[in-house]
């Protein structure tokens, strides 16, 4: 049967491709070029090779900040999981309270990153701040601005704050899907509380609390607003984390080939950590079942 | 193992009742006795699920007392009572293996190791789940997980009482049957107090020694199978249980006569003046028989033929008398006259000694003549 060839069809697609290219392909593929280029000024390039890369990748600087971006999404994760499960767990299960909690929990994550940045920047203050002022007045030395610990200390306090709702609402929507009829099981079985946790509570939230982790991590890993308000990545380098540094690199050395190289490994980074999620994700709960049915 | 009793007990979800219709569950008196089978049957909504929560403790009644032998356990908790309760849909442990699911309830008492083994392994044999003890809960069927559910009741054996909420609700019809009757010979072999709520009445006279019928909060009725359809003590119950259920019809009751719409039916039994609101005279549908003759003999209740359904074993002639319907049950070696279709004018004839009479629901016990 002959199809009639129409090749307007293309006109279709095309809305897309253009969208696509400016939005993503034409950007990355710029900084490919800056990455293997070396330039002097005057919009003169050279051919660079795998130079800035190799340099990327054997720089003290590079090492250092890629172990503080996962010192820091480590704790961040370590502390805003249990604690993220513990909120959803003494959340109230019906009445009016239900709601008021609800809006109290979602308040932080409605608040832009900068402004966060800043609420928190001047609430720490030494001279004005109601937190540093407090502190200093109680006799803790706390300085976030010169002292590397209480710099830390202070981001990673900011983004508990800032982002344990995300995992203890998602954590609450698995709760509350579990029928009351496993809870009064498990009295008559004369459960435990931590074996109603470990048996009922903790394997119907499985799934949410990946997807509570992947969030998670991804969105501090590529932390930038937040501390660069706050501390601007110092004293010192001590929170400058990657995407800070790149800053650095790309805006306030104008170094481009380097900072190039950077981002592409920063997006390689990126893109296998996702996959790796990925893969634990869909495997976590499907692969279960399936190897019990051939079993 | 022990007897229950329940001592005046009645619920209600409100904190200040005032009238009875304030109660999901009116008052109640009765003991069950140790080691019988028993179900609650009722609609949905008649507080048969409530009873079964006051009797688990996941519910404390607003008035009364439960007791299990001696000892009062009102105010205890589920622990505490010793009991089993399976749910209506079925509840098992994903992440443990069949063995550890029917392991846990012992497991938390701290029985030991060798003890929990030899029960669990009684059980699995009894549910036909020795095969796959070493899988895990996840995935498995409907059926195969309220069987898990069920053994975790069994598992056990100091329990006082295993309590049945609907529990076979979500399971294939096949699959019900199998299910029902291991139950029976689960029951035959360790000898609990088994307490079945149900909606289901094949599936409360096939199981219950003894059948409680419930109705807006209320136990109208305890009793054997034979004795909710031959004697039922209120209307309701006649017209909840059989199938078709009881046909109940408004009536004038005099002495050992019963009026209905300008007919006279003779009664079984004397009644003398029966006085009060609704008065009906109720009779299953196996005690009607019809008048093939047709004519105007001046003998039963003339109805007009809406509907004839042949249900196998039998056939049930749906008729019309003065706008009631009254059913009658036709066996099949009976014929049924060449000429009986929809629309026809016949007679219908009661046993009358097996009319019931009713005062506002409530039978009415009359003299024998």
């Amino acid at each position: 049967m002959d199809k009639p060839v129409n090749h307007r069809a293309w006109f279709m697609v095309m809305p897309v491709v253009i969208l696509v290219a400016f939005s993503a392909v034409i950007p990355l593929m710029t900084v490919v070029n800056y990455s293997i280029q070396d330039t002097f000024g005057n919009n003169q390039f050279f051919w660079a090779g795998l130079e800035w890369f190799e340099q990327i990748l054997s720089s003290e600087r590079f090492h250092n900040a890629l172990l503080r971006q996962f010192v820091f999404s480590f704790i961040i994760l370590a502390i805003e999981v249990p604690l993220g499960i513990l909120v959803a767990l003494s959340m109230p299960k019906r009445g009016w309270t239900v709601s008021l909690c609800l809006v109290v929990m979602a308040l932080p994550l409605l608040i832009p990153w900068n402004v966060v940045g800043t609420i928190w920047q001047i609430f720490g203050r030494v001279d004005i701040g109601l937190l540093g002022a407090a502190l200093n007045e109680l006799g803790i030395g706390y300085n976030y601005t010169q002292n590397w610990l209480d710099a830390w200390i202070t981001v990673i306090v900011m983004d508990v704050w800032h982002w344990t709702s995300l995992v203890a609402l998602l954590c609450y929507a698995g709760l509350v899907s579990i029928p009351e009829a496993h809870y009064h099981a498990a009295r008559i079985d004369s459960a435990s509380r931590w074996k109603v946790f470990r048996y009922i509570e903790l394997p119907k939230m499985n799934r949410v609390l990946l997807i509570a982790i992947l969030l998670r991590f991804m969105d501090s890993f590529m932390i930038y607003t937040e501390p660069f308000v706050v501390t601007g990545g110092g004293p010192g380098n001590s929170t400058t984390f990657f995407s800070i540094d790149l800053v650095k690199m790309a805006i306030g050395q104008f170094d481009l080939g380097p900072a190039a190289a950077f981002s592409l490994i920063y997006f390689l980074i990126i893109l296998l950590l996702s996959w790796v999620f990925y893969t634990v994700m869909t495997n976590v709960g499907v692969e279960l079942p399936r190897r019990e049915k051939e079993s | 193992m022990a007897k229950i009793t329940l001592s005046n007990l009645a619920h209600s979800y409100l904190t200040d009742p005032q009238g009875p219709g304030d109660y999901a569950l009116k008052r109640i008196d009765h003991t069950w006795e140790d080691g019988k089978a028993y179900a609650l049957l009722g609609p949905s909504g008649c507080g048969k699920t409530t009873l079964l929560n006051i009797i688990s403790g996941l519910l404390t009644p607003s008035e009364g007392r439960v007791l299990f032998g001696e000892r009062d356990i009102t105010r205890l908790s589920t622990e505490e009572r010793n009991i089993a309760q399976v749910f209506q849909f079925p509840v098992v442990y994903d992440t443990m293996t069949l063995f550890d699911n029917l392991a846990f309830p012992l497991r938390n008492r701290g029985v030991a190791k060798a003890r929990v083994r030899e029960r669990v392994e009684t059980v699995a044999r009894m549910l036909d789940l020795t095969g796959s003890m070493k899988r895990k809960a996840r995935g498995l069927t409907a059926d195969a997980k309220q069987k898990i559910s069920l053994g975790r009741g069994m598992v056990r054996e100091d329990v006082a009482a295993i309590l049945f909420d609907e529990p076979l609700t979500a399971i294939d019809p096949q699959l019900k049957w199998e299910l029902r009757t291991q139950l029976k010979s689960l029951h035959r072999t360790f000898g609990h107090t088994m307490i079945y709520v149900t909606h289901d009445q094949t599936e409360a006279l096939t199981f219950a020694d003894e059948v409680a019928v419930m109705y807006e909060g209320e136990v109208v009725q305890i009793g054997a199978p034979e004795d909710l359809f031959e004697r039922p003590r209120h209307t309701f119950v006649g017209y909840f249980i059989g199938s078709p259920g009881m046909n109940l019809l408004p009536a004038r009751v005099a002495g050992s006569e019963a009026h209905l719409g300008g007919t006279r039916l003779a009664l079984g039994r004397r009644y003398g003046q029966v006085s009060g609101g609704r008065i009906e005279i109720g009779i299953r549908p196996e005690f009607v028989a019809l008048g093939n003759d047709g004519g105007n003999d001046g003998e039963g209740l003339p109805v007009t033929v809406t509907r004839i359904e042949d249900v196998g074993r039998h056939r049930i002639v749906r008729t019309d008398f003065q706008g009631r319907e009254i059913n009658a049950i036709v066996n099949e070696g009976q014929p049924l006259s060449e000429q009986m279709m929809s629309g026809q004018m016949t007679r219908v004839r009661f046993d009358p000694h097996s009319i019931k009479v009713y005062a506002d629901g409530w039978l009415i016990e009359g003299k024998s003549v």
